[in-house]
């Protein structure tokens, strides 16, 4: 199956496919927010957002979302990749590493050379797919506070 | 963070099993590799043997294998095999209770810092600290050194 995968640009006709994917991962549906996502960064013309597919078969396997911020938290440009998955049927069979590859040299290829993400610490597959590609503790320490 | 010796033995002889998990190696072999006490690392072993990362070959040629998940094994699930990871205040033997807010806001940090420390090492595998250590051996990457 490996062989017949292909890393492509999302399409608008992905959205259902990557809404089904989501569904698999996520504790809760969120089509409207995925519409808002499709509509910023898919057939927008723009290099510095990317929303690449995995598709095998004519379905979607696996997406990564991500785009090149300016001076966020007062950071130089940099890319930050704010959502991957990828089906459990294919996992660990490497579609995640191509993708985060293709991302990154499209990164790369927009000006930046530090790529970014942010995971929720109980996430711990995911947290361990971007350290086994190199990915380590930031600059950067998130804080947070409850508002009473 | 302060591992002991315990922890580190540990780490030592899962990742040199782990890295060929067809070899078998006696404690011998893997003391006299790292340059540690083979008393000491027995006793680790047979702590591995229970907790199923290591196998006990029986018969001639006798010795280790390994016998757990590199993909799912992290270097937390090891170490917490030997210690709690958890920070002490090394508290005055007559304190006043005047301390108490001060200790109560010191332990919230030393929590706070703990419970990073455990998610950055919850989220490497033994695959990714091979992969790692394999890269480092393969260039020369330097350890950086702790700033004064």
């Amino acid at each position: 199956m490996k062989d017949t995968i292909s890393i492509r640009n999302a399409l608008p006709s992905d959205l259902a496919g990557v809404i089904e994917l989501d569904k698999l991962g996520s504790k809760e549906e969120k089509p409207d927010s995925w519409r808002k996502i499709f509509s910023h960064y898919v057939a927008t013309g723009k290099n510095d957002r990317l929303f690449l597919v995995a598709e095998a078969n004519g379905k979607v396997v696996g997406f990564i979302v991500g785009e090149v911020r300016a001076w966020e938290f007062g950071s130089p440009s940099c890319g930050w990749v704010f959502a991957v998955a990828v089906s459990p049927k294919v996992r660990e069979t490497g579609i995640g590493r191509r993708m985060f590859d293709e991302i990154s040299v499209r990164l790369k290829q927009s000006g930046v050379t530090t790529v970014r993400t942010m995971v929720d610490r109980d996430s711990k597959e995911t947290l361990s797919f971007f350290r086994s590609l190199g990915l380590r503790t930031g600059r950067y320490i998130e804080l947070e506070k409850q508002i009473d | 963070m302060k591992l002991n010796k315990a922890s580190m033995f540990a780490l030592f002889a899962v990742l040199e099993l782990a890295s060929d998990p067809d070899r078998q190696l006696s404690t011998s072999d893997i003391a006299d590799k790292y340059g540690i006490s083979a008393h000491h690392l027995a006793k680790v072993m047979r702590n591995l043997v229970q907790e199923g990362l290591a196998q006990a070959m029986r018969g001639a040629g006798g010795g280790y294998r390994f016998a757990g998940n590199v993909n799912r094994t992290t270097l937390l699930d090891v170490i917490q095999l030997f210690e709690k990871m958890d920070s002490e205040l090394d508290m005055p033997n007559n304190w006043s209770h005047a301390s108490d807010p001060i200790v109560t806001e010191l332990q919230c940090i030393s929590n706070e810092i703990d419970n990073l420390t455990k998610a950055v090492l919850d989220t490497i595998t033994l695959a990714t600290a091979l992969k790692n250590t394999r890269h480092r051996t393969e260039s020369a990457i330097p350890i950086p050194l702790p700033k004064a």
